[in-house]
């Protein structure tokens, strides 16, 4: 697996396919603009960037912004983190020159090959290194190249890196761990390319699992998850590194970690989804309301996918009686799994119709087929008008 | 004048396996008599093809390389505590010396009575360390700065370290007053004070850790090291692989720590490995390497002294492969009469006892006595058991324990959880009795 890795990652193939499968899409169904490009979520004016709720404080600091696209924004989130902590690491596999997809850009330079440096190719090995490091009290931003390779570092991840505070009884812990990860759907990513491994790691307790949807995003909730006193697992939806442009606050700032965001406030369907699958949704809901006149859909972004932010999506789901939830990776045992099954818990007497789960079909991620593969636009539109016509 | 002789002795094993390695390098260059700058493995910064681009690393002849002869395990003192060569001996003063045997003796006092309190029901699981209690002579050549990661036969370390008695046995009872909350089976101690990361079950994890530890050590610029415990089965493990050659790559200071006993529950070395033990892997990794006599505690203490020098100086990783004989079962889930022959366990035990080894040592020298050796055995035991009926006496954990502690702060899925469960003590109470459990 490791030769293939090696040959991809070196691609320069991935930009212009990106373009092609995502953002540059001529005007599709009902003239619908699908991709990250046209969505009408990213700030792309400075004086939009500050106005959420959660950084409205920077805006009143003066602090200024930047465009930075997600790998720019991850890259700034480490730098702003190695230079406010002096026992901060980067490492990992080629993270040195700079990394396959450039997150950790002249780093090395800024501060020396002693806190940024390369590892020998070994996924175990790294994150049980990490974990070493956090172990003693240093704080270890780990990298694997891809959340595809994570499994080799399955057994250090979930039964020592999420256990240690709890088997020492709070004598030792790994607080000071992050790993990060690109993940997803690339366009042609195939089978250890393109995978989203989170719902494996939902499944232990110990773990904090975080992925975000934007350059912005990508800067705050990295920054909250190097700084949590827990070990986090943080994936990068990679198809978003070049294709998602924003106006990023140059400051240093963090993001809340277990807590949802309401992109869009609605009131006839709650619509739930993460990472790169934002997207998606947002085109769905384009074209639900246009197709369906007159109804109106919640959008929510779950960003900490453990643990999620019930709450949220409780008292969206009370309030507009359907739920639809939407992941790249196959559906049975997946993430949405857990969020039907929970807001069914708490919505029963609410729910009007059958919870919808759009999301990869149970088979290993296919090259050819992929655009048959992803819960796209289309499959999300439809499950919106299932729900709304049950 | 030992350290040095000690270090020659290293360098020897290095340079023997260099010969090995590229036996066919000076035959060639003698005929080519070309002259090409040396490269040697240290040098920074070399690229693959400065070391392929000069002739001086190809050779006409086409022969497959295999281990040429075994590594001898260094050896302090044999098996009736004779010093061979006075130099070696490290002449540690009386009172240190008596300290290392004491504790042997209470450990193996201690084994003893736990092991019976297994069988009968008293507590769940216990794993003795029978034959290889000289392992202490690692715990007396560290400095109390230095991170000890352990599998979980290692509990030398604790006592000599001073963990209490009360400290073992409430853990092995999983009180209230157990550091882990009674929350891991018996024997999986830690420490903070004592610098013993808690022991996990799952094999050989500990070791990219000790090297993960042992990097950060040297960034924030400590005069420590870590040292890693590890027995030849979790050596077969994908993990001691990585942790050895990142150890190696990125200099780490760590000493790993092989206990060769021989068996991996029921499957013998022979099954285990194809090659020269554990060592011959160091020197692949280019870490350097040495094998001891595991039943020597001189031998273990000198080589882990001068191996300490290495990391914490030199900044680099060192293996240590400690020859010895598993004598006891492998835990109290295990009958070992089923895969090895009880004699022969006797004989080792009668023939090759680490703690009979010292006790010659020490009365060699006129520091120990029979009778000493009475009252300190009848005393040891006496406390243990107070200790023993103490920790059984008291409470389990206080049952939030069961959710703290997941994370820094409970989730809010744990406080829903926690209150479900509550509801269920109080609902069912005739189910759960919670008497055994401090309130909280």
């Amino acid at each position: 697996m490791f030769c293939l890795k090696r040959a991809i990652k070196h691609s320069s193939a991935f930009k212009p396919l990106i373009a092609r499968t995502y953002a540059a899409t001529s005007k599709g169904i009902d003239g619908i603009q699908e991709g990250v490009a046209y969505s009408n979520l990213l700030k792309r004016d400075p004086d939009e960037a500050f106005r959420s709720p959660e950084l409205a404080h920077m805006s009143a600091n003066n602090s200024g912004t930047t465009k930075m696209n997600l790998f720019q924004a991850v890259n700034d989130a480490m730098s702003i983190a190695l230079t406010t902590d002096d026992k901060a690491v980067v490492f990992g596999e080629d993270v040195s020159f700079g990394g396959v997809f450039r997150a950790t850009s002249g780093l090395a330079e800024q501060f020396g090959r002693d806190r940024v440096f390369n590892t020998p190719l070994t996924e175990q090995g790294i994150a049980g290194f990490a974990i070493g490091m956090a172990a003693v009290g240093h704080t270890a931003i780990a990298e694997i190249q891809f959340a595809d390779y994570i499994f080799p570092a399955f057994d250090q991840i979930v039964n020592e890196a999420a256990k240690f505070r709890y088997r020492s009884g709070n004598q030792f812990n790994v607080g000071g761990l992050t790993i990060r990860s690109p993940s997803s759907a690339v366009g042609h990513g195939g089978h250890y390319h393109s995978q989203s491994p989170e719902a494996f790691f939902t499944h232990c307790p110990g773990l904090k699992i975080v992925t975000p949807r934007s350059p912005i995003q990508a800067k705050g909730l990295l920054l909250a998850s190097i700084r949590d006193r827990n070990p986090v697992i943080f994936f990068e939806p990679k198809i978003l590194y070049r294709a998602a442009v924003e106006e990023v606050p140059v400051g240093d700032y963090e993001l809340p970690l277990g807590k949802a965001e309401i992109l869009k406030k609605g009131t006839d369907v709650t619509i739930v989804g993460y990472g790169s699958q934002i997207y998606a949704l947002e085109n769905a809901i384009q074209l639900a309301e246009k197709r369906l006149p007159g109804i109106s859909c919640e959008l929510i972004d779950l960003r900490t996918i453990m643990p999620w932010d019930v709450d949220t999506v409780v008292e969206s789901v009370k309030k507009t009686g359907r739920l639809v939830i939407a992941h790249e990776a196959p559906k049975t045992g997946g993430v949405a799994a857990e969020v039907a099954s929970t807001v069914m818990e708490h919505c029963f007497l609410n729910l009007e119709a059958p919870i919808q789960r759009v999301c990869g079909w149970d088979t290993p991620f296919p090259l050819a087929f992929e655009k048959f593969y992803v819960p796209s636009m289309v499959r999300c539109y439809d499950a919106i008008k299932t729900a709304m016509e049950y | 004048m030992l350290r040095a002789h000690l270090r020659r002795s290293l360098q020897n094993v290095a340079l023997l396996s260099q010969r090995r390695s590229f036996a066919a390098t000076t035959k060639l260059l003698n005929n080519a008599s070309v002259n090409v700058a040396q490269t040697t493995s240290d040098e920074p910064g070399r690229s693959n093809k400065s070391l392929w681009g000069s002739t001086d690393r190809f050779t006409n002849e086409l022969k497959f390389m295999q281990q040429i002869e075994s590594l001898k395990a260094y050896r302090v003192m044999d098996h009736t505590g004779t010093v061979l060569d006075p130099e070696h001996d490290p002449n540690l003063p009386r009172e240190e010396v008596l300290k290392c045997y004491k504790s042997m003796v209470l450990l193996h006092t201690m084994d003893g009575i736990l092991y019976d309190a297994q069988r009968q029901g008293r507590i769940s699981f216990y794993m003795t360390h029978y034959g290889e209690e000289a392992m202490i002579g690692t715990a007396a050549a560290l400095k109390p700065e230095d991170v000890v990661f352990g599998q979980y036969r290692e509990a030398f370390m604790l006592v000599y370290r001073g963990f209490t008695l009360d400290e073992f046995l409430n853990q092995c009872f999983s009180n209230e007053l157990d550091y882990g909350k009674g929350r891991q089976m018996p024997v999986h101690y830690g420490s903070k004070k004592l610098n013993f990361q808690t022991i996990s079950s799952p094999l050989g994890t500990q070791i990219p850790q000790a090297s993960g530890a042992a990097y950060a050590l040297k960034l924030s610029g400590a005069n420590a090291c870590t040292l890693c415990f590890f027995g030849e089965g979790a050596a077969s493990e994908g993990d001691f692989h990585a942790g050895l050659n990142m150890a190696a790559t990125l200099k780490c200071p760590t000493i790993f720590f092989c206990r060769n006993n021989g068996f991996a529950i029921s499957t013998p070395s022979s099954e285990q490995y194809k090659g020269d033990g554990i060592a011959s892997r160091g020197i692949g990794y280019g870490i350097d390497t040495i094998r001891v006599d595991g039943n020597d505690i001189w031998a273990i203490y000198n080589a882990t002294k001068v191996a300490r020098e290495i990391a914490v100086k030199e900044q680099r990783p060192v293996l240590i492969e400690a020859m010895t004989y598993r004598i006891g079962h492998h835990s109290t889930s295990d009958d070992s009469t089923k895969y090895r022959d009880r004699k022969e366990v006797e004989e080792r035990a009668q023939f090759d006892n680490p703690i009979t080894r010292l006790r010659r040592y020490i009365e060699a020298k006129n520091w120990w006595s029979p009778q000493e050796e009475e009252e300190y055995r009848k005393s040891v035991k006496k406390e243990i058991l107070k200790a023993f009926s103490a920790a059984e006496k008291r409470k389990k954990p206080a049952i939030k324990h069961l959710f703290t502690d997941v994370y820094d702060d409970l989730t809010p899925n744990l406080v829903r959880q926690q209150n479900e469960l509550n509801e269920l003590i109080k609902k069912y109470p005739e189910y759960y009795n919670t008497d055994d459990f401090a309130s909280s």
